[in-house]
């Protein structure tokens, strides 16, 4: 199913403007990331989709050539995995993952069956008699999928579905739902603050801020083509080079860098991993911190700019602390962004 | 050694009296003490006596459970829904009777109704008086089970899958409730079944409840009598006790 919004804005009683005039489209078929800090109206835009919150009149939803604006949740035939599941404690697993059927009113034998099937998909077909109280954090987040998607729903929605989980059981069941996701080819959008988390599941990200769609991409276009300082921050948390422009050289109190382009009227960014420490490189600066992080160093080198600047140093024998090193950043590897003041 | 002491002189100082008035009312006569006889007539007595307050009272108490089952569970649902200031005041209003000495509340219906003279005089007077006085044990009895359970998101879990505002009401909130339900249940029927300081105001000679009726006996009849009607009272209250313990607990633990 094609999902179409136009125009949908959500202003609360109190005047608070969660989200912004917003066009959206999804695609059969497509699994999309709503990824922003909380309080960028990633839930509430997702809550209008599922028909939980209204949008303010001038908004339309469309689900392909069906205008479900004013249709209540009930009527629209979407599925959705809650934050906390919502999983109904007076219910077994199985009928749990029933109801939605029992509510479209098929037979018995048909909601066996579907249930059956729908359990085994997401293996969970030994728990079909347990009570929800029984099951660990992630076989509840499996159940509230299973639940959503046994009535074969249009849309399924996702609410932030592994941050329940502690951050062992979160990489696993993340790589687990990209691929139940590609099973069911089901068009889904899945609302995360977690980039990594976005960039694991979606097909496409929108990345949202204070009410709007910022930028929507795939992951890629998204981490190395960033349109916006905001987006370039969130999405790989970018550092902005702070110095004077010349032309086609930055000025940093550790040296001069060469941009390779006319950086005029342009912010300068660049993520840590490209930030090498290179006995060649133009600029010069102190080791500050130095974080043993396994596969790599991360090494905080200071005097440069006004802010510490991270390097990714993937070596065997890292800089020692307030040892002077010299730092290079290749030209193709920096991002310039239209000037906003100050990036995050 | 200490305790037990203490604890045996208090179960002493508890049964010891409820002991003599069960015992009198099965002792063929108690001035002559136990060694007159046992015998049950003085029940059989009680029986021939007062039937119809026994079978009003447990009318009435069933008659109390559906009103405040028809009023204490959507009203319970209520203000679990839309928490807020006025929820809370809504709550503390309908609390109120449990402050009010129930003769102000009894004699504020008598003003209110007394003119009405078939009203008046029928049971279902009584009963009104009774509902007033349940229903906040009901009420909140429900809210403490809906407080702890995030009802809002488990009724959009059942709305996503098709469910209607009725639907939700009747799969997910009711059974999520049950067990505040039943000790709230049990509660309207205990204390329905015991209250005395209201029903004795609204009571006509005609509609003598169980405690009213004992106090009728203990009043007008020979001891004997009057302590066997103890002995019904205690027989038909005790079990509901016992239950109305077990439900609350329950409903506590879920509620915690």
């Amino acid at each position: 199913m094609t999902l179409r919004l136009t125009n949908t804005a959500k202003t609360y009683p109190d005047g608070t403007k969660a989200l912004m005039p917003t066009d959206l489209t999804v695609e059969t078929g497509e699994v999309v990331s709503l990824l922003g800090p909380s309080g960028c109206g990633k839930t509430t835009l997702l809550r209008i989709i599922a028909g939980l919150e209204t949008p303010d009149t001038g908004g339309e939803i469309w689900f392909d050539d069906d205008n479900v604006t004013a249709q209540p949740v009930e009527r629209r035939n979407v599925g959705m995995v809650f934050q906390s599941y919502a999983l109904f404690p007076n219910m077994s697993v199985g009928a749990n993952v029933g109801y939605g059927l029992k509510m479209q009113k098929l037979s018995k034998p048909e909601i066996d069956a579907r249930v059956t099937q729908v359990l085994e998909m997401c293996q969970l077909e030994k728990f079909s008699h347990r009570s929800i109280s029984a099951l660990s954090g992630g076989q509840r987040q499996r159940v509230a999928l299973a639940r959503a998607i046994a009535p074969r729903p249009r849309l399924l929605l996702l609410d932030e579905p592994l941050s329940a989980l502690d951050a062992a059981l979160r990489e696993t069941l993340r790589d687990e739902l990209a691929i139940l996701l590609r099973k069911f080819q089901i068009t889904a959008i899945f609302v995360t603050h977690d980039q990594d988390e976005a960039m694991a599941i979606a097909d496409r990200v929108a990345v949202m801020a204070e009410g709007r769609v910022v930028q929507s991409g795939t992951p890629e276009e998204l981490y190395r083509n960033p349109t916006s300082a905001f987006v370039a921050g969130f999405v790989g948390n970018a550092m902005q080079l702070h110095g004077t422009h010349d032309g086609m050289l930055l000025k940093l109190s550790g040296g001069v860098l060469p941009l390779g382009r006319d950086g005029t009227g342009q912010d300068i960014f660049v993520r840590a991993e490209d930030v090498l420490i290179d006995s060649s490189g133009p600029l010069k600066g102190q080791v500050e911190t130095v974080t043993f992080l396994g596969t790599h160093y991360r090494v905080g080198i200071g005097g440069l700019m006004p802010e510490i600047l991270i390097s990714i140093f993937p070596g065997q024998s890292a800089p020692r602390i307030g040892e002077t090193v010299q730092v290079s950043i290749k030209p193709e590897s920096l991002m310039l962004l239209p000037q906003t003041g100050r990036g995050k | 050694m200490l305790q037990l002491i203490v604890t045996l002189s208090a179960c002493a100082f508890l049964f010891v009296p409820t002991i003599l008035s069960v015992m009198a009312g099965v002792t063929a006569n108690y001035f002559q003490g136990i060694s007159s006889g046992l015998t049950l007539k003085w029940v059989f007595r009680v029986w021939e006596l007062y039937a119809d307050s026994i079978f009003l009272s447990l009318w009435l108490a069933i008659a109390c459970l559906f009103c405040t089952l028809l009023i204490g569970l959507p009203a319970a649902y209520g203000l679990a829904r839309h928490p807020g200031w006025l929820s809370r005041i809504l709550e503390e209003f309908i609390s109120l009777p449990l402050a009010v000495p129930g003769l102000a509340l009894a004699l504020a219906l008598l003003q209110l109704y007394g003119s009405m003279k078939g009203f008046r005089a029928s049971w279902t007077f009584i009963l009104v008086g009774h509902v007033l006085y349940t229903l906040p044990f009901m009420v909140r009895s429900i809210l403490a089970v809906l407080a702890a359970i995030d009802l809002k998101t488990l009724e959009e879990g059942a709305a996503t899958l098709g469910a209607s505002p009725w639907q939700r009401f009747r799969d997910i909130v009711v059974p999520n409730a049950m067990p505040g339900i039943l000790a709230g249940a049990l509660t309207v029927v205990t204390l329905s079944i015991g209250e005395f300081n209201l029903t004795w105001m609204l009571h006509t000679p005609y509609l003598k409840t169980l405690p009213v009726g004992l106090a009728d006996s203990y009043a007008s009849m020979r001891l004997e009598v009057a302590s066997a009607y103890t002995l019904v009272f205690f027989v038909l209250i005790v079990p509901l006790l016992m239950a109305m313990q077990w439900a609350s607990a329950r409903a506590q633990r879920i509620a915690q």
